[in-house]
């Protein structure tokens, strides 16, 4: 029966569909967009109402740094997604690094910040209704750069085998989509940590 | 595809369903009379609950007269379009749609929503922004696990239980003003002749208001599940002249009376756990977790109208409140029998 | 029938042990054996949650009844609510998804196989995880058992100082992890229909299942996600200190409110949309006509999506939002109304001027157009907020929504079994048992859920254990319990039939309806393949095309 629908060939019919790692990567993104508004709702909702403790103009500094690092990796991930297609292998793997080297960096800069917060300033996530949306906002932000880096590492891996080609561009591309993503989160909460919540 | 379509079965089929719908539909036009359910919402007597009545009465007129003619339309396609026990098999014309036809039963319920819609605004102005008049009597409600707690802070009294509003006359009306708080989980006060339902949350503090404009005894109910004994978190109202209120408050303001005859029975009350959580005005009782006792006598149930106030069942709950009412936070106090005897005697001096 | 031969082409394989089946339908990718998986999972489930339910009302037939404690009537609905949600209805729809999305696309899967499989398991160990918790809940002061705080665990009864011990972590973790499998299953079923379908099927030719799947996985992504953030903020609050809904801190129940129903109302609609699938697909094929107004029906449900991301609080009436927030969220609540009912009269006309067939399928599709009216003229009365503040959280709202839920989507996707039955067993089933259940279960369903309105009304509010006698509640909830035994009858007649069905029922056939969409060109069952060769199609019917070829749909789309 199927047969039958084949009439003669159409060779007027152009069909392009889009390509299901990217379709799949954004609706990922939509998800995670959707699960960190409420945390940022959150947030926001809880500026000024903690009853005690410290508050964040007496224990936040914006980490400017280590947010120019982060940022600066959209770029090096970019440049490396562009080498890979061109098929620069070695480009490619350099830029690949920067990128892992810059969100690593962001993760000590966190890591750094989250012990002086915790050792000096006496802020933890059960101290006070700012302590408790401010480790769950920038917690979750962490945890999906750690995911990503932990996806970056393994193509790194690939790429020093020499298993990472041309043809698997796409795939990087969809892994760097997922970056940029963590990249404008943090935008995000930049501004509703550092600035709007200061 | 064949079957059996005679006309007499698809008649059949379309009585069938008519009188089985009817019958639930009109059972809320059943009485308006409220000893067919105290807690009937179709029996206002209170100034909200008569907006809401009308607002509702409105509501379903709207929405019976679309199921009227959907369901017409429903039951002629179903009788109407059958397909016929001689059909001949063809195809129908295939209809794919009309413009006209789709526009109109787009505009047309975009106006009933318009209207439906502006008939509800107003009302939810009218009970939502209702002014606190300077002679309301104002009441302070803390909803517990699972008993409530009014105070009236004008006139300094403090109760449970069991409320008691002044009847309003609609030419002077003497509304009561309900602050609603909470002290552990969410609750609702709902007594559907007095007014709709409204949540108290902790650290959300809500207002309420009711007139109510007849006398009499008002039924209702927790309406938020609020955990184990929601079910037994009930509600009593009493709306009284004015005569009636002003003695009420003043007996409420009184501190207990002390008598020797029960003093054993205060002594093993001041001694045991009990006043961890009661309080007794002018006693050594000043526990705020469970209901004030000062008054106990004044009401007719406890534990929040799972039991009558009777001399049994008030031995019954301090000895074994589970009997009554598992999962309440009063636990049981094992006293011995002679214990249990001189409390309730103290119990039942308060007055 | 020469096409079945063509179409039928396996290979007849020596018979199997039963270990190595069982291996093969756990290892599975196939969308098809998925899609079963799903379904199967959900009926077991459907029996679980309905024993539940004949608990609760057997306990409510007088008031003071004692059949069960306090303590576990309140574990009922909750479980019963939660394992209805997440365990058999959506199980269900996505079982149907899975099953039907690719053979209407004609592609040969779903876009992501492995990803399909790992969100079934998710689901299952989700659900299988929660019922853990009857035996498993035991936490520190030995309290605990199954969770019994509400399906919707409302704060603060869900910190630790109300619900100590492990139930309520039972039932975060359960529907955090079968988040992620609908999640999964969403992305799935997105990139499979943007990605994968057939040439010539441009978005405005794919059957209208197609795109009511489409629609909900949408909406489930940007759903369920707020019910994930918001349980890892209860979690966070029950095991970090944190603070999200400690009001003794200076947080806020009401928030726990917002995030839950934010998920919750749009978690409706994801409910919703595949059984108008269902209807969308059987009324058409036994009226014999094409569904009418097709754009307006596509424009319908995204709107009704769209709209449906901005009513959520109007399951918040009674909770003392200010005048402004209550008449805006009456304002969207009312206009849903509007493209929900542009359905209804769509699928009216689908059926003016046809020959309607009054096989189990369209009863079940009649069934659901009558009720489902019903049900959304109370929601309309519930959306007067005014009538909300007593309806409200009373039995109303649970004959309300149980009216959707049963007498709308369950009859739909009733209609659905009997109709895709064939397809997927290759077997026809009994039509008079089939209109046996019918009628049982619309006896049922309407003596329970019809008189259900009436204690509402009279002031009884949900989720009590027991009731005041002297209130006017005691008949009503009496014939309310009698409805469910003739339900119970029902879904025993319906699972007699099926396995009676799929063991000694007539072969089928490719196409036994005669229907139009591109999963009746194959044999019955397909092959794992689906299509030996992916066809064209020229619009939304292709099989009426090949039938009626001087008179193709796509003449006059």
């Amino acid at each position: 029966m199927n047969t039958t629908f084949m009439t003669t060939p159409q060779p007027e019919l152009n069909w392009e569909l889009p390509a299901r790692g990217r379709t799949a990567m954004f609706c990922l993104i939509a998800a995670e967009s959707a699960i960190f508004t409420i945390f940022v709702v959150a947030y926001l909702f809880y500026i000024g109402k903690s009853l005690t403790g410290p508050m964040p103009k007496d224990v936040l500094t914006a980490p400017i740094f280590y947010t120019i690092c982060l940022l600066s990796s959209s770029l090096t991930i970019h440049l490396a997604v562009s080498a890979l297609r061109r098929g620069n292998i070695g480009t490619f793997g350099t830029w690949w690094l920067g990128t892992l080297a810059l969100g690593a960096a962001f993760l000590y800069g966190t890591a750094n910040e989250w012990h002086r917060l915790i050792y000096v300033d006496g802020l933890t996530i059960n101290t006070n209704l700012f302590g408790t949306t401010y480790y769950s906002l920038v917690g979750l932000h962490g945890f999906h750069v750690i995911v990503g880096l932990l996806c970056l590492s393994i193509v790194m891996v690939f790429t020093l085998l020499g298993s990472v080609k041309r043809e698997h561009v796409e795939r990087a591309e969809v892994l760097s989509l997922y970056w940029h993503f963590v990249d404008a989160v943090w935008v995000v909460v930049f501004t509703v940590v550092y600035v709007i919540g200061h | 595809m064949g079957d059996k379509n005679s006309t007499n079965w698809r008649t059949r089929f379309a009585v069938q369903v008519i009188v089985l719908l009817f019958l639930p539909v009109a059972a809320p036009a059943v009485p308006a009379d409220p000893s067919f359910s105290p807690t009937n919402i179709f029996a206002p007597v209170s100034t909200p609950a008569h907006s809401i009545f009308g607002l509702s009465l409105f509501a379903l007129a709207v929405t019976a007269s679309i199921f009227v003619i959907v369901f017409s339309l429903l039951v002629y396609c179903v009788v109407r379009f059958a397909r016929r026990a001689d059909d001949d098999g063809r195809e129908p014309p295939q209809v794919y749609g009309s413009n006209q036809v789709e526009l109109a039963w787009t505009v047309i319920p975009i106006l009933i929503v318009v209207v439906l819609f502006m008939a509800t605004a107003r009302v939810i102005a009218s009970i939502q922004k209702a002014a606190r008049p300077a002679n309301a009597i104002q009441v302070i409600a803390i909803g517990h696990q699972f008993w409530w707690e009014y105070r009236y802070p004008g006139l300094k009294v403090v109760t449970a239980n069991e409320l008691h509003v002044p009847v309003s006359d609609p030419a002077h009306p003497t509304p009561t003003f309900i602050t609603l708080l909470s002290a552990d989980t969410d609750h609702s006060f709902w007594v559907p002749r007095l007014a709709g339902k409204t949540d108290l949350i902790p650290n959300h503090p809500n207002t309420m208001w009711f007139d109510p404009q007849q006398t009499g005894l008002y039924l209702g109910q927790c309406a938020q599940y609020c955990g184990t004994q929601h079910a037994k978190m009930l509600l009593r109202v009493y709306v009284q002249s004015g005569d009636e209120f002003n003695r009420w408050i003043e007996e409420q303001t009184q501190p207990a009376h002390a008598s020797p005859a029960v003093s054993e029975g205060q002594r093993i009350f001041e001694t045991t756990a009990c006043i961890n959580c009661h309080a007794v005005a002018g006693t050594a009782a000043n526990g705020l977790f469970g209901p004030d006792l000062t008054h106990l006598m004044s009401r007719e149930t406890i534990a929040s109208g799972a039991a009558p106030n009777t001399p049994e069942s008030l031995k019954l709950w301090i000895q074994n409140p589970d009997a009554i009412k598992p999962g309440s936070k009063m636990p049981a106090m094992g006293l011995s029998d002679h214990e249990l005897d001189a409390v309730t005697a103290y119990l039942a001096t308060l007055r | 029938m020469s096409t079945d031969a063509i179409s039928t082409l396996r290979v007849e394989m020596p018979s199997r042990p039963l270990v190595a089946k069982l291996h093969e339908w756990v290892t599975t990718v196939d969308h098809k054996r998925l899609g079963i998986l799903y379904i199967a999972y959900a009926l077991v489930f459907l029996v679980i949650g309905g024993i539940e339910a004949a608990i609760m009302r057997i306990q409510l037939i007088r008031p003071h009844y004692n059949f069960v404690s306090p303590g576990l009537f309140n574990q009922m609905f909750t479980m019963h609510g939660t394992t209805m949600i997440f365990f058999v209805v959506m199980p269900l729809l996505f079982g149907f998804a899975n099953y039907l999305i690719p053979l209407m696309i004609g592609a040969r899967d779903m876009a992501f196989p492995r990803l399909n499989a790992f969100s079934f398991w998710l689901t299952a160990f989700g659900g299988i995880f929660l019922y853990f918790s009857f035996l498993g809940a035991n936490g520190l002061y030995g309290a605990g058992s199954a969770p019994d705080v509400g399906w919707f665990a409302y704060a603060p009864l869900t910190s630790q100082t109300f619900s100590p011990g492990h139930s309520t972590d039972f039932w975060t973790l359960s529907l955090l992890v079968s988040g992620f499998g609908s999640i999964g299953t969403a992305i799935n079923i997105i990139a499979t229909v943007l990605c994968m379908r057939c040439p010539g099927m441009t978005l405005g030719k794919m059957p209208l299942l197609v795109w009511l799947n489409l629609v909900m996985a949408v909406l489930v992504i940007l759903a369920i996600s707020p019910l994930t953030a918001a349980q890892v903020m209860l979690l966070v609050d029950r095991y970090l200190g944190g603070h999200f809904f400690d009001t003794q801190a200076g947080g806020s129940a009401v928030i726990w409110m917002h995030f839950f129903w934010i998920f919750g109302h749009p978690e409706v609609y994801v409910l919703v949309l595949p059984a108008f699938a269902f209807i969308s697909e059987i009324v058409p094929v036994f009226s014999r006509k094409a569904i009418f107004g097709y754009p307006a029906m596509v424009a319908a449900a995204v709107c009704i999506a769209f709209i449906g991301m901005s009513v959520w609080a109007h399951h918040m009436f009674t909770i003392g939002m200010n005048s402004n927030a209550n008449t805006f969220f009456v304002l969207t609540t009312m206009a849903i109304a509007v493209p929900t009912g542009i359905k209804i009269f769509n699928w009216l006309a689908t059926m003016w001027g046809g020959k309607i067939h009054f096989k189990t399928p369209m009863l079940f599709a009649i069934g659901f157009l009558f009720q489902f009216l019903i049900a959304g003229l109370t929601g309309i009365m519930l959306g007067v907020a005014p009538f909300n503040w007593h309806l409200g959280n009373s039995y109303f709202v649970v004959a309300h929504f149980h009216y959707v839920i049963v007498g709308g989507i369950l009859f739909a996707t009733f209609g659905a079994f009997y109709y895709w039955f064939p397809k997927m067993s290759g077997k026809m089933y009994s039509e008079a048992l089939g209109r046996l259940h019918f009628w049982l279960f619309v006896i049922g369903f309407h003596l329970t859920f019809d008189f259900m309105h009436i204690p509402g009304l009279l002031g009884m509010p949900r989720r009590i254990y027991t009731y005041e006698p002297g209130r006017g509640w005691d008949t009503w909830n009496l014939i309310v319990t009698i409805g469910v035994f003739f339900q119970a009858a029902g879904i025993l007649v319906f699972a007699g039939n099926l396995l009676r069905s799929y063991f000694r029922g007539k072969t089928a056939g490719s196409d036994p309806w005669d229907a139009w969409t591109l999963e009746w060109s194959t044999s019955s069952p397909p092959p794992e393949w689906n299509f030996a060769v992916v066809p064209v199609v020229k619009s939304r019917r292709p099989l009426w095309d090949l039938k009626h070829p001087s008179d193709p749909d796509w003449k006059y789309e």
